[in-house]
């Protein structure tokens, strides 16, 4: 396991700007990763590939997650005065984290073969700005699976050479793998008749198609 | 379905200079789906000059069915069953790496003898993976038939074997979280011996056929050669990778499983070319017969699964994991987010072939339609795992 504190210390004093968190990781794995921040990304990702102690010159794994927004429920014991008499109750607190979209790499390298760093990027809401940096430039590893998110989950890659829908036809309107897709009931575009079926294979199939 | 233009097939526009002269005409060719030699539903849109590429985009999706989607509506064990149809030539080898991901997310051992199973029957898979692609790239070149056939004579000997222990040749479903799902029957061990030892003969025999076969070098030979900082930069992974020189194989360097305790090689290449790739099957096929015989000797006995591993009600704690192994087209790995539910939260599938398609087109430009074809092959794709 690579040493994350460390990592982050040189990056944060190697780059101006770049803030970096640790994020813990239960999972008896024990894979921790490090969330930049969306501006220094590219930089980051540049001084990770070329900086000679780390050379993380292969970028194995680009994942896009999904995280919608969560209501959060937790049980805080409030001191309080019921009928004249201070008594200990307790009150359900609610917080909302608000959705994001991620993108997670997995980085190893191949000339010092160790790895892997996990880096993530997160955007600011899933509605409009769902912008991140393109880690394209830096490992060309990255562009058909930056496109395949940009196609999946519509992150836009700012800086990617050639974003397009790689999995789904061009003319596909939503995005499959956030978890708030519906699927249309039906595929078909004959009609059939039901009107509720037609109305939603409207949603997802331009005029004239 | 949709309204996009209907696919012209051949499309003729004019080629123009630096200034915007007209000097010429390229020709826009659409080669595949249904093309024999993509290997399924797989399309380029090439722009030809004459004879020569000058422009290639691969155009995939046909086979689409958003299996990580479908990973994330199902349990954990729902998934091995249809990893079988990622790369449906290696169905041992996918089993493999998701039950890996999966064990390193609950934290489950695996026991000795299913750990010595699980080698044997990935290092079956690679025999039969790579003598097919053997196969079918000579087929692509033009050798009609006879190769193809002698290589899959040898691949069905190895789905005879698959068939004896899961009950399936191709969609085997057989490993599971923390082991195997059933022991070997009686015999299978011995069965696996006689093919293993009788292996060599049929690799002999190819290399003498065609290894320094006058057309297969005069058409394999500098075609489709990849620069080593590029195919480091892309992420490519497998054979590909190791034909150009560099040594990276996952077996050696994450030691997964007990690769740590057999003595092999990793094959390496020169040049990068189509021949080089091809040269690299053959030789790796010779290191899977050793490791084979060594691990053959030692399969001790023992239970095949982890007693702590739950098939009902298994629920991982919150957390994530990345587990990887070297399948024989390249680093599979997969990526799994728990939320503590019975279902993975994200469930992604890092594809080799789909990543390794990344330079498809800096491997054609400069070069004829058919060694077009040739290159394709000798990148081992499979679309059932391309297109997801």
């Amino acid at each position: 396991m690579l040493a994350l504190e460390s990592i982050k210390t040189q990056v944060e004093q190697a780059i101006p700007g770049a803030k970096l968190e640790i994020v813990k990781n239960d999972a008896p794995s024990a894979q921790h990763s490090l969330l930049v921040n969306n501006t220094s990304g590219l930089a980051v990702a540049k001084y990770l590939r070329d900086e000679p102690s780390w050379r993380f010159d292969y970028a194995s794994n680009v994942t896009g997650v999904d995280w919608p927004e969560l209501e959060l429920t937790e049980k805080i014991k409030v001191k309080k005065v019921v009928d004249g008499v201070e008594k200990e109750v307790e009150e359900v607190k609610k917080t909302v984290r608000p959705g994001y979209l991620e993108t997670v790499y997995h980085l190893y390298s191949m000339e010092l073969k160790h790895g892997p760093l996990i880096i993530r990027l997160r955007t600011e809401n899933r509605t409009d700005k769902v912008h991140l940096p393109s880690l394209t430039p830096v490992w060309r590893g990255a562009e058909f699976q930056e496109r395949e998110i940009f196609d999946l989950y519509g992150i836009v890659f700012d800086g990617h050479p050639d974003l397009r829908r790689i999995l789904m036809w061009d003319g596909f309107k939503d995005f499959p793998m956030r978890k708030d897709y519906a699927e249309p009931d039906d595929y078909e575009y004959e009609p059939t008749p039901h009107d509720e079926v037609l109305d939603k294979a409207k949603q997802h199939y331009p005029a004239g198609a | 379905m949709q309204s996009i233009e209907p696919s012209k097939n051949f499309e003729i526009r004019p080629k123009l200079s630096d200034a915007g002269a007209v000097e010429g005409e390229l020709l826009e060719v659409s080669m595949g789906p249904q093309h024999p030699s993509t290997h399924g539903v797989f399309r380029m849109d090439i722009v030809l000059d004459g004879e020569q590429v000058v422009k290639l985009k691969p155009v995939f999706g046909y086979l689409h069915r958003n299996h990580e989607k479908i990973g994330e509506g199902t349990t954990y064990l729902g998934s091995m069953p249809y990893t079988d149809r990622l790369d449906y030539f290696c169905s041992m080898t996918n089993n493999w790496a998701y039950a890996l991901a999966v064990e390193k997310l609950a934290g489950l051992q695996v026991p000795e003898r299913a750990e010595y199973l699980r080698v044997i029957l990935a290092e079956l898979t690679r025999l039969q993976n790579h003598a097919s692609l053997c196969g079918f790239f000579v087929q692509d070149m033009g050798a009609s038939g006879t190769p193809l056939m002698y290589a899959f004579r040898e691949r069905e000997k190895v789905l005879d074997l698959f068939e004896a222990i899961s009950g399936a040749r191709m969609m085997c479903n057989f490993m599971r979280f923390g082991g195997l799902r059933c022991d070997a029957p009686v015999g299978w061990l011995e069965q696996v011996q006689k093919v293993v030892d009788e292996f060599p003969a049929f690799l002999d025999e190819f290399q003498a056929l065609l290894s320094e076969n006058e057309i297969l070098m005069a058409r394999t030979q500098n075609v489709g050669v990849l620069p080593r900082d590029l195919v480091v930069n892309a992420s490519i992974t497998g054979p590909l990778l190791r034909a150009v020189g560099v040594n990276y194989d996952i077996r050696k360097v994450d030691k997964y499983g007990i690769y740590d305790r057999f003595h092999f090689r990793v094959p390496l290449g020169e040049r990068g070319d189509v021949y080089d790739r091809y040269m690299m099957r053959v030789l790796e096929m010779r290191e899977s017969v050793g490791i084979l015989q060594q691990a053959l000797k030692s399969v001790p006995g023992g239970p095949i699964v982890d007693p702590k591993a739950k098939l009902r009600g298994f629920r991982p704690k919150a957390g994530e994991a990345y587990g990887r192994i070297e399948g024989p087209k390249g680093e599979l790995g997969f990526y799994l987010i728990s939320d503590g539910s019975p279902n993975p939260y994200r469930y992604r599938v890092r594809p080799p072939s789909y990543i390794n398609l990344t330079v498809l087109e800096d491997m054609c430009l400069g070069h004829n339609v058919a060694d077009v074809v040739i290159i394709l092959g000798s990148v081992d794709i499979v679309l059932g795992e391309v297109d997801r």
